[in-house]
């Protein structure tokens, strides 16, 4: 595992995504959801929205960026938990800043055999910089790596 | 749906998913990991054919909280934790429990526990989220 612990706290490139209507309309249409506050502006500002809302876990298709250098196994990862913090709520039309970073690396071994936690924080800011929403991913690698 | 600690939200059962599915939300979601679409990888790398996304099964759990809480709800944090595989042909039926409620200026907070099951009862992602209704 050398090396990974040198890239904790290391943050992205920050990366400008337009939330897009026809974004959300088709992540709702994939996730079987046909809620009309997805699909129509009026539905979502009579819920007391400034426009169409995003899913909750729409947010996951943001670009947040590289962490230069970082290159995690591409084989024998796995997604083992995620979690969403929100501040403000995001719309379609709104422009969002997106970057990531590495909190945390650790190496386990267990009745699985090796592990490796990697745990990344995505942070989504306003053009002001105000912070909308974090998200939390844990990735595990399985078995000894490299 | 009654604000009280050990009330259940309303559940979603979600059709059965299917490989088409899986391929919409790899084209909505960016997560073309062919380990969601194409069969002959999977297999080969040894799962025994397509899984489904993690967070497919997490934005079925999201929806369930959604229409749980209407149009006055806003989540304000959650998250899971992805305990078992979901394949094509899997049924997950979301599901919660109210675990706490306290009252604010303007509204009301409510903890709850969620979880997501398959048709054989296995936990395929559970875990926690708090969410406001506004008054």
């Amino acid at each position: 595992m050398s090396g990974y612990e040198d890239f904790v706290g290391v943050v992205s490139n920050t990366v400008p995504n337009e939330v897009e209507k026809g974004a959300i309309r088709k992540f709702a249409d994939a996730i079987g959801d046909d809620d009309r506050i997805y699909r129509e502006v009026e539905v979502a500002k009579a819920a007391g929205y400034r426009g169409i809302p995003i899913p909750p876990t729409f947010s996951r298709t943001f670009d947040f960026g590289v962490i230069e250098g970082l290159v995690l196994p591409t084989n024998g990862l796995i997604h083992g938990e995620q979690r969403f913090k929100y501040n403000e709520p995001i719309c379609a039309g709104d422009v969002v800043y997106c970057s990531r970073s590495l909190l945390r690396v650790r190496p386990t071994s267990g009745r699985m055999g090796k592990m490796t936690f990697f745990m990344f924080e995505g942070v989504v800011k306003s053009g002001s910089g105000e912070v909308l929403l974090v998200e939390n991913s844990t990735v595990i690698q399985m078995g000894a790596g490299e | 749906m009654k604000l009280e600690v050990g009330e259940k939200l309303p559940e979603l059962v979600k059709p059965a998913i299917t490989q088409t599915q899986l391929v919409m939300y790899s084209g909505a979601s960016g997560d073309f990991n062919p380990i969601h679409t194409v069969e002959a990888y999977a297999e080969q790398v040894g799962l025994g054919g397509t899984i489904a996304h993690g967070m497919l099964s997490m934005a079925f759990v999201g929806q369930m909280l959604k229409e749980a809480m209407g149009p006055r709800g806003r989540l304000q944090e959650w998250g899971v934790r992805f305990q078992e595989m979901v394949r094509p042909g899997d049924v997950l039926t979301c599901s919660g429990t109210i675990t706490g409620v306290r009252e604010e200026a303007d509204g009301h907070v409510v903890e709850c526990d969620v979880v997501a099951l398959t048709q054989k009862g296995v936990k395929a992602v559970s875990g926690t989220a708090t969410f406001r209704m506004l008054k």
